[in-house]
């Protein structure tokens, strides 16, 4: 047990290398197949079990170890259940985060099974009842979860036709299923699905096809269909983890150390352990108390007098420096390609007229979700259950099992609809500190951590450095083009321009704070700096940002976003003066096009930035939920604002010296500008994510438009977060 | 300590610790986990509760000064199964994604449509700034907001006809 310090052996560009592997589960499907179909059927009576079956070439998988071509096991990615009174039950490992995939996996099943979405219940992120499913990040849920399963909805529909043309000793092929029922057109007979199950235990297991219905003829899908569950939001009844309760049970905190890589030296818990109820748990360099309720707990924690020794360390002045520096572990590319070449950028400096070599930076920033990490914890007889908001159910039980020594089988984590993430809550550090302080007491444990451990003691989205060297004609042709990125990641890093002599190189290097996923990923800092510097050439060769672009794109996907986001924001229609500029930017990752276009407003005598206008064009295939869309697209775009022009993590060694919402601004009702969403609806494409490539837009397109106004070029993320005069 | 707390119109005996707030013996000892912890620093507002029709900080609040005062909680706004307009309204709009805050939105929100029926739009940011939404849902919570104050508009100009 390593207390607070458990290893995340998980950041930003393992994330990445992870989210592409293709990485085979150690899951047998027969074993777990047989479990959990007679746990099915005695959890829910007869009926009709689908379930989709993935071969590990296409599984995302989080285990170790790269399986051979011979040895590739198959899995089950998703259960769907028609019970024998209609109702239908799905299991998927995914989990609801915000990001509404509760509401919009159950359209996709709803359309293709015939019923009305009120039947459908989605059972996610529950490690007993829901096959493995790697995690809910890299905008995944709806490219992949989505057609599978629309496809085992399709062949469920199927089954109950053909279940029907047998009862009636008819053909099938006139058979209609609509509305839950089969109809046969000639005879006007019906039956309900649930009727149709009854009495049966039927479990058929389909491969990963690609589903049936085009979305052009979706009539559920595609449509704005309200939340699920969403009056549970407004009256306060939805129990997210830290509302939570178990019977006995008790209230967890950890004394945190003094700074990172501290060690314990001493610790006196005597007065502590005097106060009624309160249990006192040390194990290595973790100390933790239990006490009867929230309160009790925080007294408990203040009264022991704990000594740490922890070494020297950096401070955010020297940080980008720091970054610059090779890694301690040479070679590590995290499974990533660290570099691709095309043609020879030595020649297209060569060729060009004008070259142009500027640096980028970005902060660590905070994903600071408003339900801070939180997990409750209850052994039974050796096995242990844990209620935690985590996007990584599976790894979060796998890690569990390898720190308590206890087979995988013995853990169950369950994740109650979370309060957001933002790529923050890929691992499980409160869910073991609950199981630990749940082991010493013998009761349930609950542990909610308070925004200061939030800010402290998760980690943060990458800092980075990048530098990028281009070469122009005259003409406005970008001949060679050379980037180089330290630290923020590899996400996004290729340009989507037409380049004939790139070189683009991610940079591994030792982060001085723990660093991980963050919605986007390193899109948003290989975003702004792209998007800037393409904004500087267009102004050095003296174009129009937005022709500059569209100059250098073959992308017509990327060129269609620019246009319709230039149409609705009336791009050109007015200049740029000294209080009151226009910027633009945009790009392609995970599969959505975004092109965001900002109005920016300088105050003249407090040089304070408002921005007072965002368009944001997006398109990323079929939409399955326009109202949902562009709710995603408008809080995207909105929370791009904090890391854009304000939030930024300061620390000084081995201490957050920002830790609480008073010090590190985020963005509020007084910072929001009117945002507008334009949706591209392709119904001849499949539909990709869009829950997180809507936010790497807005930093590069308001960095552009201080430009423009102010003629200030800004290069660091935030651009002003102390206001316009500082920051230049 | 002991406490008599009147709570949606209830009044509740609670046994309080004397630094006990009253977020943590609304969540705590009365299960209304309605109302959310978010940081315990009266920076986020998503414990806010109603005072006396006043939105407060419940995290800030000392439960023993909440005594004799009439709370009201999210919980409390639903009237015979009927929803709050502006619960209403938050819910046609769909004014959440995560919906962590979504409880102190509302509650600022009733506050502020009881004290003023038909904010304009800069008056409602002004009131509201002390809420964080984190996934930047703000122009939906401002849109429910109107909508909520229009339909009050018009119960009152229904009530006065």
């Amino acid at each position: 047990m390593s207390g607070n310090t458990h290893t995340l052996d998980l950041d930003v560009a393992q994330a990445l290398a992870l989210e592409n592997a293709q990485q085979g589960s150690t899951l047998k499907l027969d074993y777990r197949f047989e479990l959990q179909r007679r746990e099915f059927f005695k959890l829910l009576g007869g009926g009709l079990l689908v379930g989709v079956c993935v071969s590990s070439l296409a599984q995302e998988s989080g285990r170790k170890g790269r399986p051979s071509e011979e040895n590739l096991p198959t899995s089950l990615a998703a259960w769907l259940h028609v019970a024998e009174d209609g109702k239908i039950t799905v299991y998927t490992g995914k989990v609801e985060v915000g990001q509404n995939i509760r509401t919009s996996l159950s359209q996709q099943i709803a359309e293709e099974l015939r019923v009305p979405m009120q039947s459908i219940q989605l059972v996610m992120g529950d490690t007993a009842l829901c096959p493995f499913d790697m995690g809910t990040f890299g905008s995944r849920t709806t490219p992949v979860m989505g057609p599978r399963l629309r496809n085992v909805a399709a062949t469920a529909r199927e089954q109950l036709i053909t279940l029907a043309a047998r009862r009636w000793q008819v053909s099938r092929d006139a058979l209609v299923a609509a509305d839950g029922k089969v109809t046969d057109p000639r005879s006007r007979k019906s039956i309900s699905y649930g009727e149709l199950s009854r009495g049966q235990e039927l479990v058929t297991v389909i491969p990963d096809d690609p589903p049936l219905e085009l979305p052009k003829d979706w009539r559920i899908a595609g449509t704005a269909a309200p939340k699920v569950d969403g009056r549970a939001f407004v009256t306060g009844e939805h129990k997210y983890t830290p509302d939570m309760k178990r019977p006995g049970m008790l209230v967890g905190k950890v004394v945190r150390p003094s700074a990172f890589k501290a060690s314990l030296v001493s610790v006196d818990s005597a007065e502590a352990e005097k106060m009624p109820g309160v249990t006192v748990v040390r194990d290595g360099n973790f100390v933790g108390v239990v006490a009867p309720d929230e309160p009790g707990a925080m007294r408990a924690v203040k009264a022991i007098r704990a000594e740490w020794k922890a070494p020297q360390q950096s401070s955010d002045a020297t940080l980008f420096s720091d970054l610059r520096k090779p890694t301690s572990e040479p070679g590590e590319t995290y499974g990533m390609n660290p570099s691709h070449v095309a043609g020879s950028v030595e020649q297209g400096f060569a060729s060009a007229d004008k070259t142009l070599s500027q640096t980028y930076t970005v902060a660590y920033i905070a994903h600071a979700p408003l339900e801070p990490r939180a997990a409750l914890a209850e052994w039974n007889n050796g096995k242990l259950t844990v209620w935690t908001g985590t996007q990584r159910p599976f790894a979060v039980r796998d890690d569990l099992a390898e720190t308590f020594h206890v087979s995988p089988d013995n853990v169950r984590v369950i994740v109650p609809d979370t309060g957001s993430a933002y790529g923050g809550k890929h691992v499980g550090d409160a869910a073991v500190e609950a199981a630990r302080l749940a082991k010493a007491a013998g009761k349930p444990v609950r542990v909610v951590w308070t925004r200061e451990e939030e800010f402290t003691w998760a980690y943060f989205r990458p800092a980075g450095v990048i530098d990028v060297k281009s070469g122009v004609r005259k003409d406005g042709t970008v001949v060679a083009w050379r980037f180089d990125n330290y630290n923020s990641g590899p996400s996004a890093i290729r340009t989507p321009y037409n380049i004939a002599n790139q070189k683009i190189e991610f940079h591994a290097s030792d982060s001085p704070l723990r660093q991980g996923s963050y919605r986007g990923l390193a899109a948003t800092a290989n975003h702004f700096a792209r998007e800037t510097h393409m904004d500087e050439l267009a102004h050095a060769v003296g174009m129009d940002p937005l022709e500059f672009r569209l100059k250098n794109l073959q992308d017509s996907r990327l060129a269609a976003v620019f246009q319709a986001a230039a149409e609705k924001f009336g791009w050109g229609r007015e200049k740029s003066f000294p209080a009151r500029g226009f910027g633009i930017a945009g790009g392609v990752e995970k599969g959505g096009y975004i092109a965001t276009c900002a109005k920016v407003e300088i105050d003249p005598t407090s040089r304070d930035v408002a921005v007072r206008r965002i368009v944001a064009a997006f398109e990323c295939g079929a939409i399955v939920n326009p109202d949902g869309l562009r709710n995603q697209v408008a809080g995207a775009a909105a929370q791009g604002l904090g890391g854009g022009l304000f939030e930024a993590i300061e620390f000084s060694n081995g201490k957050i010296t920002n830790a609480h919402f008073a010090d590190y601004r985020v963005p509020r009702f007084s910072d929001m500008p009117k945002i507008e969403v334009v949706l591209l609806d392709r119904k001849d494409l499949p539909p990709a994510g869009a829950g997180e490539t809507p936010i790497v837009g807005t930093a590069p397109a308001v960095g552009n438009a201080i430009f423009a106004a102010t003629r200030i070029r800004l290069r660091s993320m935030p651009l002003v977060p102390r206001g316009l005069q500082k920051a230049g | 300590m002991s406490l008599a707390l009147l709570v949606n119109g209830i009044e509740h005996k609670v046994d309080a610790a004397p630094d006990q707030s009253l977020l943590s013996v609304l969540r705590d000892n009365l299960n209304l986990t309605g109302t959310k912890y978010g940081c315990g620093e009266g920076q986020c507002g998503a414990c806010t509760v109603l005072l006396n029709g006043r939105p407060m900080r419940s995290c800030r609040t000392l439960a023993s000064s909440a005594a004799g005062k009439s709370i009201t909680t999210i919980e409390g706004l639903e009237q015979n199964g009927r929803l709050h307009p502006v619960q209403e309204a938050f819910l046609k709009v769909e004014a959440f994604e995560c919906g962590y805050c979504t409880s102190g939105m509302i509650m600022s929100a009733v506050a502020l449509l009881k004290q003023n029926p038909s904010p304009s739009e800069s008056e409602v940011r002004e009131f509201m700034k002390g809420n964080v939404c984190r996934c930047c849902t703000y122009p939906r919570i401002l849109q429910a907001v109107r909508v909520a104050s229009t339909r009050a508009v018009e119960r009152s100009v229904e009530q006065a006809r």
